[in-house]
């Protein structure tokens, strides 16, 4: 919790992106969240993903469901609309706003517990249907909310601040999403901006079901000796496969890469996602190699990070439904409601 | 048969040269070209150029290698700061560092806040001797550096809380410190009665040195009481602190004018101080000055004269010469004499002119118009009377490296009529009372050499400060001066080696009360800075004595204090606290704080989030963290909103007081 007001001033050299707004435009409220959290940090990324994509606020929705990551939207975009809806229904919320906007960008913040506790069922449809979102999932193994119980994805054998170990194996979310075929699924660590911005840049630009899971430690509750979701134990395991460079398409790719090493991937609106690739065995669009590294991964008590799937080809909803492009809202009453002789053609078209 | 560096292909003659091992990988094997030629008598008469060519090619690639292995060596990182350095955080606070006797500024306007006038006015006093006087009259070092200048424009109103502090003051009489009982033996002697002697006279009678003061006026006081008008500085604030010191048990001599150095140290003094000031004012002389020598006034002398009352009266039309501070109150002062026609005119253009801005300020409030760019040619006079002025027009030119000179224009001379005309052009040092010949050494511009650490002349016994030092300064250096003059004649009075310069003071203390709790204001006011209520004007003008600024009244200096950011709380960094969170880095709302690689100071100040720019402002480099990363810190547009310490899970930052005390002899 922090009482201090966090001042308006910001340094005078601070740069203006290409809608004119600072970084700092794209502030929420201070956060409540306790000092060090990781879910702050993630906040501070998408604050800097946002301005350096020069998104307008008013084009994003930001859906959550109930926990400590749930509350984080409040810390970020504060000009955006938002939704805070019901513990793990973050994604019924999204679907209904989805299919009545397409033109909105829906971030969906949630965590561990929200995801895959209470929430899996949803979040596993949102994925199987491509539901068009950037869905973070704040994972910081434990209930931070209701003083730090094992949450879901907590790893076998890890413990508790209190010293138990934890008997039950984990549910590895980005696993589970590709082999439900999401089209982008990534893994960070909130302490790595170099590694995070990128790949949720790259996520707000797919058209499709883009998941983060996102190592966020909470510092309260799973920060300790034995953790295996602490800073340092990340620090310690955590195994980068690749390296993300996205590139908008008015921009040239200038980095260099290793011959060999470079792949490139376009995306739907064409701007091209480089990557390079810093195991030599892996390859981010071999779904199944993707699958089998993840479960090598866990067995060697390593942490794959960095983009470790994506399918350019993948339709979203939208185009699998075939739903109209115009936002519901942008339609008259004439043409939501017809009258009674296109309803008798319908209806005669069912016979 | 000939063929060095010849082989032969398809029939034609080719040039061949081996390159070097070590330059393989730039130039290739060899370098080889076509001669063209199916003749070797062809190819060997071509050949020549062709080599030549190659072997320079090879020359300089050799070259190029050997300079690139020697411009390479290490990267000369960051060292990490060193902050036991009692300057490193002395810097931060830019208010404090910027002013010559070191002030604790912002401990004061935090006292001011707290309705401490009493013990606002003497942290003042300890540094600067003067709170009340300083804070009507400085030149304020302090503004231009206050870091609201870099983060929101206009800096804290210093000295006019500096005033507050003395305005709303209790009685001080107890709290400032008495002579002891017995005196130690040494006699000094001190020569001339402005700030500097006064400070040393402070500062050794405290330590049980006799120390007397010669005077040449009546009074003590120096140029602050016979350069500074009334309507700026009341002569009751500059009685009651000059009588402070006086009081103290200064033996004074007044009326008494040295007029031999020489003669004056056969008497019985352990060590002479020189405070002398630079009390004579420049003559202008072009054509027609003697004639019309009845109206034309060195400006010094006429502020001293009114000063001590021996003039009440001026022409209806006054031209002033000169664009400094005594200009400034030489036209004000003819104003309230009843002056009605009142000019400035100065030879630079406007914005060139060395006076304060604000005294300017207040000068044209007054509606007193300034000409610029108006050099002087003549006085005209009618039988022995000032009538006018004539000056020639002129316009401001640089040169390539930025020297200016005033180039005349086509106008035709202007002419100004004129009853007096007060000359304000400068002050010089007069030291014609010291003769030369008694080891006292004198150096360019006819100044004496004096160290500028200890302030001791080339004569072991005679030590200078303020003007008579360096030349025409403001009161708060004649303060800092006498300070370390001070320390430097206690020091050979008591045979001590006088270059061991005491150190300062130095206190960091945690504002860590509990959790989110901190023990000072971290809140950044964002109110512009506030003006200073004014006297009427018509009243104002009316008398010499009547003070034009009101000063702050309670309210204000409450609001006013409140802009200051608290430079001296300082952000400490605890590097084997720090779990590289990022916390910091997130929350820092001017992006001050920045976790990477150590490199070459000019990289890293490239590389931070937002680059570094103003060398002026250091960087706090920590030790190597856990990453292998350093925190840096630019210390540039930090608010010290405490927003690090605030949102650091660890503690690894923390907010602390830094008090920096300058020494003090009796410290």
């Amino acid at each position: 919790m922090t009482y201090i007001v966090k001042p308006v001033n910001h340094h005078p050299n601070l740069e203006k992106n290409a809608l004119g707004l600072t970084r700092r435009d794209y502030e929420g409220t201070i956060s409540t969240l306790c000092a060090g959290c990781g879910h702050d940090s993630i906040s501070a990324a998408v604050i800097e993903a946002c301005y350096d994509l020069s998104l307008a606020s008013d084009q994003i929705a930001k859906l959550s469901g109930i926990g400590c990551s749930s509350k984080s939207p409040s810390y970020f975009l504060n000009q955006a609309h938002g939704f805070n809806s019901v513990h793990g229904r973050m994604p019924s919320v999204a679907t209904g706003a989805n299919l009545g906007n397409q033109d909105l960008m829906y971030l969906g913040v949630s965590g561990d517990g929200d995801t895959a506790g209470i929430g899996i069922g949803q979040f596993m449809h949102a994925a199987r249907r491509q539901l068009n979102i950037t869905y973070i999932v704040e994972n910081n193994g434990t209930y931070g909310l209701t003083k730090g119980q094992f949450s879901a994805t907590n790893d076998q054998g890890s413990k508790s601040k209190y010293g138990e170990e934890n008997v039950l194996a984990p549910i590895d979310l980005a696993a589970m999403a590709i082999q439900l075929g999401a089209g982008f699924v990534g893994r960070s660590f909130s302490g790595d901006k170099d590694q995070l911005v990128p790949l949720l840049k790259a996520a707000m630009k797919f058209k499709g079901f883009s998941l983060i899971d996102i190592i966020s430690p909470c510092v309260t509750f799973n920060n300790h000796v034995g953790s295996t979701k602490s800073y340092d134990y990340i620090r310690e395991h955590n195994e980068s496969v690749s390296s993300l460079d996205f590139v908008p398409i008015e921009q040239e790719i200038k980095t260099s890469y290793n011959k060999g090493s470079k792949v490139e991937v376009p995306l739907h609106d064409g701007a091209i996602l480089t990557l390079e690739k810093l195991s030599k065995k892996y390859n981010p669009l071999d779904k199944g190699l993707a699958v089998q590294s993840l479960n090598e991964a866990e067995k060697n008590g390593k942490v794959l990070t960095g983009l470790l799937y994506i399918n350019p080809e993948v339709k979203d909803h939208a185009e699998i439904l075939n739903i109209s492009d115009t936002p519901l809202n942008e339609f008259s009453d004439k043409e939501l409601c017809p009258g009674s002789d296109k309803l008798a053609k319908v209806n005669a078209s069912l016979n | 048969m000939d063929t060095k560096y010849l082989f032969k292909r398809h029939n034609t003659y080719w040039v061949k040269v081996a390159v070097p091992k070590d330059l393989r990988k730039e130039l290739g094997f060899d370098l080889r070209t076509s001669l063209h030629t199916h003749e070797l008598s062809e190819a060997q008469k071509l050949r020549e150029a062709v080599v030549e060519d190659f072997k320079s090619q090879i020359f300089a690639a050799k070259e190029n290698l050997r300079q690139s292995n020697g411009k390479n060596p290490v990267k000369t990182f960051m060292p990490v700061t060193d902050t036991s350095d009692p300057q490193y955080y002395h810097k931060v606070v830019d208010c404090q560092y910027a002013c010559p006797a070191h002030t604790p500024v912002p401990e004061y306007i935090r006292k001011i806040s707290q309705n401490e006038y009493t013990e606002a006015y003497m942290i003042n006093w300890e540094s600067n001797v003067f709170p009340g006087i300083l804070g009507r009259t400085c030149d304020r070092p302090c503004e231009p550096a206050c870091r609201r200048t870099r983060t929101h424009e206009k800096p804290v109103a210093i000295c006019r809380l500096k005033r507050v502090a003395a305005d709303f003051k209790d009685d001080v009489s107890d709290l400032l410190p008495k002579a002891p009982k017995k005196c130690n033996g040494k006699k000094i002697a001190l020569i001339g009665g402005g700030p500097a002697s006064l400070t040393v006279a402070r500062d050794l009678i405290v330590m049980g040195y006799e120390c007397t003061l010669f005077e040449k006026d009546p009074q003590a006081g120096g140029l602050m009481r016979t350069n500074i008008p009334s309507f700026r500085l009341p002569e009751e604030v500059l009685d009651a602190e000059v009588d402070q010191i006086l009081n103290m048990g200064l033996k004074t001599k007044f009326n008494s004018e040295i007029t031999s150095l020489k003669d004056f140290l056969k008497e019985d003094f352990d060590a002479v101080f020189i405070g002398t000031g630079a009390p004579k004012g420049k003559d202008l002389n072009i054509e027609g000055r003697k004639d019309a020598e009845a109206n034309i006034h060195i400006g010094i002398d006429f502020l001293t004269s009114i000063a001590f009352e021996h003039i009440d009266s001026i022409g209806k039309k006054v031209i002033v010469l000169g664009g400094g501070n005594t200009a400034m109150d030489c036209c004000r002062s003819s104003l309230r004499l009843g002056a009605e026609d009142v000019k400035v005119v100065v030879r630079s253009p406007f914005s060139q002119m060395k006076a304060s801005e604000w005294e300017i300020e207040d000068a044209m409030e007054e509606n007193i118009p300034i000409l610029e760019n108006h050099v002087p040619k003549k006085f005209i006079h009618e039988s022995g009377r000032l009538t006018g002025m004539e000056f020639q027009k002129v316009e401001a030119v640089f040169d390539e490296k930025g020297n200016r000179s005033l180039v005349p224009t086509d106008e035709k001379p202007v002419i100004l009529e004129c009853d007096d005309v007060l000359v304000a052009i400068g002050q010089d040092n007069s030291f014609e009372w010291i003769e030369r010949d008694i080891g006292l050494e004198f150096g360019e511009w006819d100044m004496p050499v004096v160290d500028p650490v200890t302030f001791q002349s080339t004569h072991p016994k005679v030590f200078f400060g303020g003007d008579a030092a360096w030349g025409p300064e403001n009161i708060i250096w004649a303060a800092a001066h006498g300070h370390q003059a001070a320390i430097s004649i206690h020091k050979f009075c008591q045979n001590e080696d006088i270059n061991e310069r005491p150190s300062p003071g130095t206190n960091l203390l945690s504002q860590k009360m509990g959790l989110h709790e901190w023990s000072y204001d971290n809140d950044i006011s964002q109110a512009k800075r506030f003006l200073v209520p004014k006297a009427d004007q018509d009243t104002a003008l009316k008398s010499l004595k009547i003070e034009v600024e009101k000063g702050f009244d309670a309210d204000l200096a409450m609001e006013e204090a409140q802009r200051c950011l608290n430079c001296d709380v300082q952000t400490v960094f605890s590097e084997s606290l720090c779990i590289e969170c990022d916390a910091c880095v997130d929350i820092c709302p001017t992006d001050c704080i920045n976790f990477m690689f150590n490199a070459p100071e000019n990289e890293v100040r490239q590389n931070t989030r937002i680059p570094a720019l103003n060398i002026e402002q250091d960087l706090l480099v920590s030790k190597i963290l856990p990453t292998k990363r350093t925190m840096f810190k630019d210390e540039d547009v930090c608010l010290h909103c405490g927003l690090c310490a605030e949102r650091c899970p660890t503690g690894a930052w923390d907010m602390q007081t830094f008090l920096y005390e300058e020494a003090k002899v009796y410290s």
